[in-house]
């Protein structure tokens, strides 16, 4: 653990080890301000041959070493610590998510309470889900018990019950787990661990029922009462769990864990961290997103009525991602909903064989521009899909009785209503290759604001070099070093997005603005129904957006904020793509006829520059 | 990072092969270190714990959980056959509610707290087949066995359907034909057909319907794919499609010929015995679909294994383009330039050029070649 105070760290180095890369930064302390001075990656060694991941963090080390100057190993192979004038650092730490990252399965009684619950805090901990059981799944038992059984979770996390209530249901889960047996995905010298966190009454039948066959670990119900969850208690065992069993069991994990100075994090867990984190200081609404090669995680930190604590919520699409997972986007969003953000015509036949020699290789990379708009199209529904999902869990708490007035009523508020509110969300971060890649910051702003449709005012930004998982772990550290690398080195920040919500059948106006540029200039004029305009508002010396004020008018029928028609004052927030206004009117529907909607694409891509003149002329 | 390129594929005329096969619990190994094994011989066997069946013994007599144990008329360990009354509840009145046992097997536990009773089913036998003919090299005790052999080995790239095997029957004339249903016959039953740049969605079904254990082919469709199997393939992981065929394409997606060395090495082995996997898994620990065509040999002498490495990319090195606009195309590399390079979509990257076999030169990612054996 760190034994320095927080305001001596002066050199920090972190590691993230993923499945194919390990990457290494270095943030120093210069002149009162924490900044990331360089970045270093090595292949991770998890797998045969090597089978140690610290030979991958050595290189990656290795390599910063190499691009700052600053010795970090010393003779042994061991990192220098504390940091000494031109050498070692003051703290390391380190995410990983090689080997699979932590894979979990769970289980409650009711699937939409205390299972639900259960799968929040899992992923809320950074585990991918490989499923959830429940008594009203739909399943009978002994399917369950075969799902069970042929799964090989890490650990299982087992909720159920309310404290004080029934104990028959979540015991006759217990009963199930114990009939299946299952067994740890790595390592053969160990008992499964599960954690049981569910109604307290039922401990004591739930330990009789599964201590024999498993290593059962007991905390407090996630869901006490009703009205209230209580995720951190399980998702603080699923930590400590993930070090002691899963992590232990990976090769050269041992190691790795004597080395750091916080307790190893699963990748994904520290990302939602990060964004919790900045979400929390700043008191805004954030979502994140991460688009990988196999799957997308979404993030997301709302206020609903403006509480103080956002509730944070964390989504995997196991599926969804544009490497190995393309085709399955493509066979879940279809071809029509890929070919609607498609600037040109392609044969299908084709296009489909395109997709699948993606799939079957994928580490090849857009060469021609067609392949790079086509990827996008493709990245757009993937977004987009991911994003559906994440509204359908980040919800607030179901089956729970709701005090209504005769309004709430009217508006047809339910149990289990989404706490995502477009409107109200301050700022879209997207991160991973095709965004954080993408040739053209202009790519990613409008794949961005495609897949996720954000209304009202908002701010866009990409993730540099995908550094937010050790920022995560930071925060636990030094949080003042998290946030500051965050805004200034680890954010590209892309601007702001301008959406006035609401439909029309008449072409014409739908937003007067007037807005007011860092330097006085103003730009004033009014948006069309179905258009897109790009205003320049760049960033300062230090790599921070320039604001701007702006007054926005909308039109009868729309909202930017504040209700039909009324008026919003709002800072704006530059970047290197600028102000974007899109007038396209929310929900987006775009023209069923083919000519028209590629023209229209044509004219928005042209408007916001996202491709070289001339690209998409064919 | 060093790698920007992709490994080619494997593709060679003869090496020493060894597959472990493992049971999935541990069982019984029922051949010895030495032994010569056939791709249908069984090498070990087990038995899977048998499917259970709860039933809330208590909720179908009425009665609350904690008065089960007096109810019930088996106990804990005991075999029950299917339909057998296994409780009754003991009642002041003449009608008796009953409780007969769903399946046949055992009765695994009795709950008082849920009164719920967990019956066993008859255990689950389970064999692995040597899968290739060979020599057991190694016998891993209650698990399983590694076999040997020498043969000839081609990787594919993508594969449906599971470990089969079969004579291999050229029906093409070259690499370049389509395989449509009319190269395929009633001599097909049992035989792994090779066909040359596509093979259509009739001649699969075809091939199936005859009986026919496999095709081996340079690309296929994916709209044909998706109308043979019914559904679309969203992740790469197959093995497990119960099609009655095993399909494996050397190439990709799409009309691509077969390479000429894969081609010719199978026309030179026709009639010979091959044992082939469509499964493909495209993750983390990458498995490919493949072909073995197993032949005699010591496996001991493993000085005449073939000297396979995989090399870096050099000038010279003979490449295929594995992404548009190039798709398929072989060539020659003619330089490396270290530095990035933009390309037309904008992206910068690492690149090669390239020149192909027609003469004509291109600039192509690194990312996008594979690298094919000299």
């Amino acid at each position: 653990m760190v034994k320095m105070k927080p305001d001596d760290i002066g050199v920090i180095l972190a590691t993230d080890c993923g499945s194919t890369t390990t990457k290494a930064i270095l943030i120093e302390k210069r002149d009162g301000e924490y900044r990331l001075i360089v970045r270093g990656e090595a292949p991770t060694t998890v797998e045969a041959p090597f089978e140690d991941v610290t030979m991958g963090v050595l290189n990656a080390i290795a390599e910063v070493e190499e691009l700052s100057g600053r010795r970090l190993l010393d003779e042994k192979g061991k990192i220098i610590s504390p940091a000494d004038g031109e050498a070692g650092s003051d703290v390391y730490i380190s995410t990983s998510s090689a080997g699979g990252g932590l894979q979990m399965m769970v289980a409650g009684v009711v699937r939409s309470m205390t299972a639900e619950s259960a799968e929040r805090a899992a992923l809320g901990a950074g585990a991918i889900v490989m499923d959830v059981i429940a008594s009203n799944d739909k399943r009978l038992p002994h399917q369950q018990i075969e799902r069970i059984r042929h799964l090989r979770p890490d650990m299982i996390l087992l909720s159920g019950g309310i404290d004080g209530g029934t104990t028959t249901h979540v015991v006759e889960i217990a009963e199930l787990i114990s009939a299946a047996d299952p067994k740890p995905r790595l390592g053969t010298g160990y008992r499964l661990p599960i954690i049981y966190a569910g109604n307290v009454k039922a401990t004591e039948p739930v330990m009789d029922t599964l201590a024999e066959k498993v290593d059962l670990k007991t905390v407090e119900n996630i869901r006490p009462v009703l009205e209230r969850e209580n995720l951190g208690p399980a998702r603080e065992e699923i930590h400590n769990l993930f070090m002691e069993h899963v992590m232990a069991q990976a090769p050269g994990y041992r190691k790795l864990m004597t080395w750091t100075d916080a307790p190893i994090m699963p990748t994904p867990g520290a990302v939602g961290l990060i964004i919790k984190t900045i979400a929390d200081i700043e008191g805004i609404e954030a979502v994140g997103v991460d688009i990988g090669g196999a799957t997308t995680d979404v993030f997301s930190v709302f206020r609903p009525g403006g509480t103080r604590e956002g509730i944070f919520n964390r989504t995997v699409s196991a599926n969804l991602g544009m490497s190995y997972s393309v085709s399955n986007v493509f066979a879940e969003a279809t071809l029509p909903n890929v070919m609607r953000w498609t600037p040109f015509e392609m044969d299908e036949r084709d296009l489909r064989n395109r997709v699948k020699n993606k799939m079957i290789r994928p580490t090849t990379i857009p060469q021609s521009m067609e392949e790079l708009v086509y990827e996008q199209s493709i990245a757009r529904e993937a977004l987009r899909l991911a994003f559906v999902q994440h509204k359908s869990f980040a919800t607030v708490l179901k089956g729970v009785q709701q005090q209504r007035t005769i309004a709430d009523a009217f508006e047809q508020k339910a149990s289990g209503e989404t706490l995502v509110n477009m409107m109200t969300l301050d700022i879209l971060v997207g991160s991973g290759g095709v965004l954080s890649h993408a040739p053209r910051r202009n790519q990613a702003a409008l794949m961005l604001i495609d897949g996720f449709l954000p209304e009202g005012v908002t701010r866009l930004a990409v993730d540099s070099i995908f550094m937010m998982p050790q920022l995560g772990v930071l925060t636990q550290v030094q949080p003042q070093a998290a946030t500051e690398v965050f805004n200034k080195d680890c954010l590209i920040h892309l601007g702001c997005c301008i959406a006035p919500a609401g439909e029309t059948k008449k072409p014409g106006t739908i937003l007067d603005y007037e807005i007011t540029l860092s330097g006085g200039k103003v730009e004033s004029g009014s948006l069309e129904y179905g258009r897109m305009k790009l205003i320049k508002l760049g960033l300062d010396e230090q790599g921070l957006p320039l604001k701007a004020k702006a007054r926005l008018k909308p039109h009868k029928g729309f909202d930017i904020g504040r209700g039909r028609g009324d008026d919003v004052e709002a800072e704006l927030s530059g970047g290197v793509v600028g102000i974007i206004l899109d007038g396209r009117g929310r929900p987006l529907a775009l023209p069923e006829d083919k000519k028209t909607r590629i023209s229209k694409l044509k004219d928005w891509m042209t408007e916001l520059e996202v491709y070289p003149e001339g690209a998409l002329d064919r | 990072m060093g790698h920007a390129y992709t490994p080619g594929l494997k593709v060679t005329d003869k090496i020493l092969l060894t597959k472990k096969r493992i049971l999935p619990l541990k069982g019984e190994v029922i051949v010895n270190k030495g032994d010569r094994v056939k791709p249908d011989d069984v090498v070990a066997r087990t038995m899977l714990p048998g499917t259970v069946e709860p039933m809330n013994v208590a909720n179908i007599l009425g009665i609350p959980p904690e008065d089960i144990e007096d109810a019930m008329l088996k106990k804990h360990g005991d075999d029950v056959e299917e339909g057998e009354l296994i409780a009754l509840s003991k009642s002041f009145f003449i009608f008796k509610s009953k409780c007969f046992a769903k399946i046949g097997g055992k009765i695994e536990s009795i709950s008082h707290v849920t009164g719920q009773v967990l019956l066993r089913g008859d255990p689950i036998p389970v064999t692995v087949k040597a899968y290739i003919e060979g020599e057991v090299v190694d016998v891993y005790e209650n698990e399983g066995v590694a076999v040997s052999s020498w043969g000839s080995f081609v990787q594919g790239i993508f594969g449906i359907g599971g470990e089969t095997h079969g004579a291999i029957k050229v029906v093409v004339p070259d690499n370049k034909t389509v395989l449509t249903e009319n190269e395929i016959n009633a001599d097909c039953k049992g035989m792994v057909i090779v066909g040359g740049s596509l093979v259509t969605s009739d001649a699969i079904k075809k091939a199936a319907s005859v009986g026919a254990t496999g095709i081996v082919v340079g690309g296929f469709d994916d709209k044909d794919l998706r109308e043979f199997l019914g559904y679309d393939i969203g992740v790469a992981i197959t093995g497990s499609e119960e099609i009655g065929i095993t399909l494996i394409v050397t190439e990709g997606f799409g009309q691509i010929n077969m390479a000429q060395k894969t081609f010719d090495l199978l026309k030179s082995k026709e009639g010979q015995l091959a044992c082939i996997n469509g499964a493909t898994q495209i993750r983390a620990g990458v498995i490919r679909p493949e072909l073995i065509i197993p032949f005699g040999g010591d496996v001991h002498a493993k000085i005449e294994a073939a000297d396979y490495r995989e090399q870096g990319l050099n000038i010279g090195t003979p490449v295929r383009v594995i992404r548009h606009p190039y798709f398929g195309q072989l060539g020659k590399v003619t330089n490396l330039p270290p530095q990035l390079t933009e390309l037309e979509s904008g992206s910068r990257a690492r690149i090669l050029e390239v020149e192909f076999d027609d003469g004509i030169k291109a600039i192509v990612p690194r990312a996008n070649v594979e690298m094919l054996e000299s």
